[in-house]
């Protein structure tokens, strides 16, 4: 049991797919201006990933390796065009706002990684937990800077207004900053800085370290 | 007309650049965006794919998928575009085997400057976004080539640049906990916030 408890948990704070992997971040920064369409997102992606890591490892065994990357490119995105119809039947709205990020999911490197990392060596069971634990962790990153975005950019959450703006005759002034696609960057760069400081085995090592002697207060000379 | 296709250039390099003002292909551009060279390399390759599969995934859009498209089959009321998305990585994958193998026997130098990069270029999802973006915008097929190309040049251009700032971040005193990724985020949420001011301008 503690097993399948780790395998689900590991890949939330311990080995985040965005904040240690370096995977799936294009999405992570496009749609979180708001947190609905972020919430739609984050099960859009976790759909995929848990339910393509399944039916990968259904058929790890019989996959020929060659070409295996192209039967995986193919559930995925079969996958992907289920999410895709359903969406649009159903939010067709939400799926205007989201744009072509949906499609993207299949290029999103944490479903591509996750299949070929985890799926293609374990059982059906354990690898449709290890998809919806890297989802997890996706949503989980996507969720903060969403809310945070959201909140300070416009005020509220899920579009209830939280800090009542000034255009509705509040005192909240609206940060235009956290409405722009760059705040995102900063905001995960922050969250990465607070998780590493949480959980130091994941700072990287430096490249080149400050000499012990030196100055604490480098002089620099402008010619 | 040729004043069209340089505009749709330009604003595909600096107004909509694919890296830094829709923020895709970011997996691949903050990884491998180390050391220059390596960074050169990778964005010749993304140059060669885009502008060759966006013009190609035009064609398959306009004569196989839209609607209509295939009236001259005889079926004008069928419209095949729920399987878009799966046609598009198709010919993406393809494309990244036939060039590589093709690149393999008669450029063996380029083949061994792009090896590693090449695959990894199939799940780059700026290849496939700027075709999702193109059937988006709906280009015709001269269009659609500028664009590629358009798109390939401004997302060499961005990793390349930050390429070059990386290089000199790797020399500086970074608290430990930003060291490496978390420094590389803020890095490109400036750069994409100085590429934002390209934004308001209208061709």
């Amino acid at each position: 049991m503690s097993k399948f408890k780790e395998i689900l948990l590991t890949p939330i704070f311990k080995d985040n797919p965005i904040a240690l992997q370096i995977l799936g971040i294009c999405s992570a920064l496009a749609v979180t201006s708001k947190l609905y369409p972020t919430l739609i997102m984050c099960v859009a992606l976790t759909i995929t990933v848990s339910l393509s890591n399944f039916f990968i490892s259904l058929i790890r065994n019989i996959i020929p390796t060659n070409i295996r990357i192209i039967v995986q490119m193919t559930i995925i995105s079969s996958l992907v065009i289920l999410v895709d119809q359903f969406l649009k039947a159903y939010d067709y709205e939400t799926s205007k706002t989201l744009s072509v990020f949906v499609g993207l999911i299949i290029t999103n490197c944490i479903v591509m990684g996750r299949a070929e990392a985890f799926a293609m060596q374990n059982t059906p069971g354990v690898s449709f937990l290890d998809g919806l634990g890297n989802g997890l962790g996706y949503s989980l990153i996507l969720i903060v800077v969403g809310a945070i975005r959201e909140l300070l950019g416009s005020g509220q959450l899920l579009g209830i207004d939280i800090l009542t703006t000034t255009q509705n005759g509040g005192w909240y002034v609206g940060n235009n900053f956290f409405l722009l696609a760059p705040s995102s960057f900063l905001i995960i760069g922050l969250f990465i800085w607070a998780l590493r400081s949480w959980k130091t085995e994941q700072v990287e090592e430096k490249e080149f370290l400050m000499s012990k002697n030196a100055p604490k207060e480098v002089e620099t000379h402008h010619a | 007309m040729l004043e069209h296709y340089i505009s749709i250039f330009v604003s595909s390099i600096f107004i909509e650049n694919l890296a830094l003002s829709v923020f895709l292909g970011m997996c691949t551009f903050l990884a491998i965006s180390k050391k220059i060279e390596a960074a050169i390399g990778l964005g010749i390759a993304v140059i060669v794919v885009l502008a060759i599969t966006v013009p190609l995934n035009n064609i398959i859009y306009n004569f196989l998928l839209r609607d209509g498209a295939l009236t001259w089959l005889g079926y004008p009321d069928v419209s095949l575009e729920f399987v878009g998305l799966i046609s598009y990585i198709g010919v993406i994958a393809a494309c990244v085997q036939i060039l590589e193998m093709f690149l393999d026997k008669y450029v063996p130098k380029l083949y061994t400057a792009l090896g590693i990069f090449l695959p990894l270029i199939t799940v780059n999802c700026a290849i496939l976004g700027a075709s999702l973006f193109m059937v988006e915008k709906n280009l015709d097929f001269g269009e659609s080539v500028v664009y590629g190309l358009g798109g390939g040049v401004g997302w060499a251009l961005a990793i390349v640049l930050l390429a070059g700032i990386r290089e000199k971040l790797k020399y500086s005193d970074i608290p430990d906990g930003l060291e490496g990724l978390g420094i590389t985020f803020i890095t490109v949420g400036l750069m994409t916030f100085g590429f934002m001011s390209f934004g308001g301008i209208i061709l």
